[in-house]
């Protein structure tokens, strides 16, 4: 009895989401008093997952096998349901990456559950874990019970802090072999790429006015472009925007998009879904101008301003310019 | 190629929302398409407009569901399966994967597509636990899709703008994410023939579809916020105002 993490990395690299999983699992943990292990999937990955013994975890479990050196969904899910079946884990914990997406419910299915999905708190009940996941894109938040055991959850990105290493872990990696039949893996991936190079870094802003689907069409964009040059400001968007062809992708912010970190992060019309949020909340100052007071956005941001944008972004471009006069 | 689109009726996407118990209160919500379903739409009429044959919308859903199917009738879809279920909002997504799946399997279709995530639920599981319990082979949010002999090679968003082409045999589903074609909307004519099109009506109750351990809500509620924002108050005027003084005086940003 138990509480898996199974963490995620890609070319040798940690995604740094693994340890916020882990951060979750010992909340769990601890709560149930049962121990957390800790598993790294690939192939060649012994340097890697050796890493995993500086942390907290009881057994740092590493699945190495030629079969899973690119990720598929079928060779993980076959993976992962061996090492579940041999270790009964109450929970299994994920973080909530697109690869996660890919493939934990097909698992999940297999012990006839779905996943606890996009998990940003834990409470607890005498009936065991409460899980709280959000709902409408953030608007609302549902405390969620899961009946029987194995249960999954996948944790969303920054609802915990990440765990630390600890300088007194020395437990050692313990090897799970599979057997998987490479014939049963159905697709076939090609390497990852990216699209053209990005013509601006919007990581080196300073000052960045982003916008969203409040400005309603494209040739309402003047309005904040103009904000933007009495800034000397970068313009962003949200996914929407650049989806309808209003701004180049480049100039998108969020999980599929650039991460950003200015000194001011304006966004303006922007509902603050979560995949715009990650890839803005480590900008030092947040504006947020949105005319629906119960916009999540308004969660993450130092400074808002509820109401109308038609109205509030010309009058703040105003103030700016008499400012600087 | 028989293609499946899986569309869901979902509130508005600025409807003023009332937490109810485990779901909101519904009583004057108006309803729509859910976006990314409306790609997943778009993505099998073009699909058959490249390469021929039928494409076929798969829903689950009170009755006011048929609004939403009739107008992805309009756009061009063949016909309809409803699966008449009064709670959709309580339905985990094991539950509502295994309602479509039996539902859909005696048509032995090529592909599906549903959208890669509701924007109610959010859970972004339906379309791959479906693929699970058909025994298809799947990929997730998924940007393109080209045919071939009895394959198809699609492009998949990764994280931070990479993206990843693979190639997957048929029968499969697809996750379609938002925004990858441009939306056609619904002629006079589309309009006009929806009205004779195909809309095969079964009742949940008799489905007789794989039980699940099930993930309910016990209660939603609007979050509290944890930070501590400011938000200005007063007319345009003042708020600006006193925007832009706090961030040059307090958090010295401008
Ligand atoms: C796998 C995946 C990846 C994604 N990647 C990204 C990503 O990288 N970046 C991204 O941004 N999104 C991404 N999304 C989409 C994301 O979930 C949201 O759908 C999107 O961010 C919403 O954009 P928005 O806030 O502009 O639009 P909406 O959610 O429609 O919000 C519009 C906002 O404008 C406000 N508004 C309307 N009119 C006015 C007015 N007159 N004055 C003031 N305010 C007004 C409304 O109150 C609302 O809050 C992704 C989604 C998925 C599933
Ligand atoms: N009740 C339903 N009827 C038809 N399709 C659905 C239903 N629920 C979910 N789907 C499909 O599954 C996708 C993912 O939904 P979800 O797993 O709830 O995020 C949606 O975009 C739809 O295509």
């Amino acid at each position: 009895m138990s509480i898996l993490v199974v963490t995620e990395h890609r070319a040798g690299t940690w995604n740094r989401l693994s340890f916020e999983a882990l951060a979750a699992a010992q909340k769990l943990a601890k709560e149930l008093d049962v121990p957390v292990d800790a598993v790294a999937i690939g192939s060649g990955i012994d340097s890697l997952a050796a890493e995993l013994t500086q942390y907290p975890i009881r057994t740092p479990i590493v699945i190495d096998d030629p079969v899973l050196s690119d990720y598929t969904p079928d060779a993980y899910a076959a993976a992962l349901e061996q090492l579940i079946k041999a270790e009964n884990p109450r929970i299994v914990v994920f973080p909530h990456t697109y690869q996660v997406r890919d493939f934990a419910p097909k698992l999940a299915a297999r012990f006839l559950t779905s996943v606890v999905s996009d998990v940003v708190d834990l409470k607890s009940s005498p009936s065991g874990p409460v899980y709280v996941r959000q709902l409408f894109q953030g608007k609302l938040n549902a405390d969620v019970h899961a009946s029987g055991e194995p249960q999954f959850v996948s944790v969303q990105a920054g609802a915990f802090r990440a765990a630390n290493r600890d300088a007194t872990a020395t437990n050692p990696v313990r090897k799970f072999p599979v057997q998987i039949d490479p014939a049963t893996v159905r697709s076939k991936p090609e390497q990852p790429f990216r699209e053209a190079q990005r013509s601006v870094d919007l990581g080196a802003a300073d000052i960045i006015v982003a916008v969203g689907r409040g400005i309603k069409e494209k040739d309402n964009l003047p309005i904040v472009e103009e904000l933007a040059q009495q800034l000397g400001a970068e313009i962003a968007a949200s996914r929407p925007i650049c989806d309808n062809g209003w701004l180049p992708m480049e100039r998108q912010v969020g999980s599929s998009g650039q991460t950003v970190a200015p000194k001011i992060y304006f966004a303006i019309g922007i509902s603050g879904a979560i995949q715009h949020l990650v890839g803005m909340k480590g900008s030092r100052t947040i504006v947020a101008i949105n005319k629906d007071e119960s916009a999540p956005i308004f969660e993450a941001a130092d400074y808002g301003i509820v109401g109308d944008l038609f109205e509030i972004v010309p009058a703040l471009t105003e103030e700016i310019r008499k400012t600087k006069a | 190629m028989k293609i499946v689109v899986s569309v869901k009726q979902v509130p508005a996407r600025d409807s003023v929302l009332r937490p109810n118990g485990p779901w909101v209160d519904e009583s004057d919500l108006t309803y729509e398409m859910n976006e990314p379903d409306a790609y997943a739409l778009e993505e099998a009429l073009q699909l058959k407009e490249k390469i021929g044959g039928e494409v076929v919308v798969l829903t689950a859903g009170p009755q006011r569901a048929q609004s939403t199917i009739r107008e992805a009738l309009a756009k061009g879809a063949d016909r309809a399966i409803h699966i008449e279920l009064s709670n959709t909002g309580v339905v985990d997504a094991f539950g509502t994967a295994a309602l479509l799946a039996t539902a859909v399997k005696p048509e032995r279709p090529d592909l599906i597509l549903t959208g890669l995530q509701s924007d109610d639920m959010g859970y972004g599981q339906t379309g791959v636990i479906m693929a699970e319990l058909l025994g298809y082979s799947h990929a997730t949010i998924v940007m393109d899709v080209e045919p071939q002999a009895g394959a198809v090679r699609i492009k998949r968003e990764l994280e931070d703008g990479w993206f990843q082409n693979i190639t997957l045999p048929l029968p499969a589903v697809l996750t379609i994410q938002s925004g990858i074609k441009k939306l056609r909307y619904a002629t006079l004519m589309g309009i006009k023939k929806s009205k004779t099109k195909e809309v095969k009506t079964i009742s949940a109750a008799d489905i007789t579809a794989q039980t699940n351990r099930s993930i309910a809500a016990e209660s939603i509620y609007v979050p509290q916020r944890s930070k501590e924002s400011t938000i200005l108050s007063g007319d345009t005027r003042q708020a600006v105002q006193q925007l832009v003084e706090k961030l040059r005086f307090e958090a010295r940003v401008l």
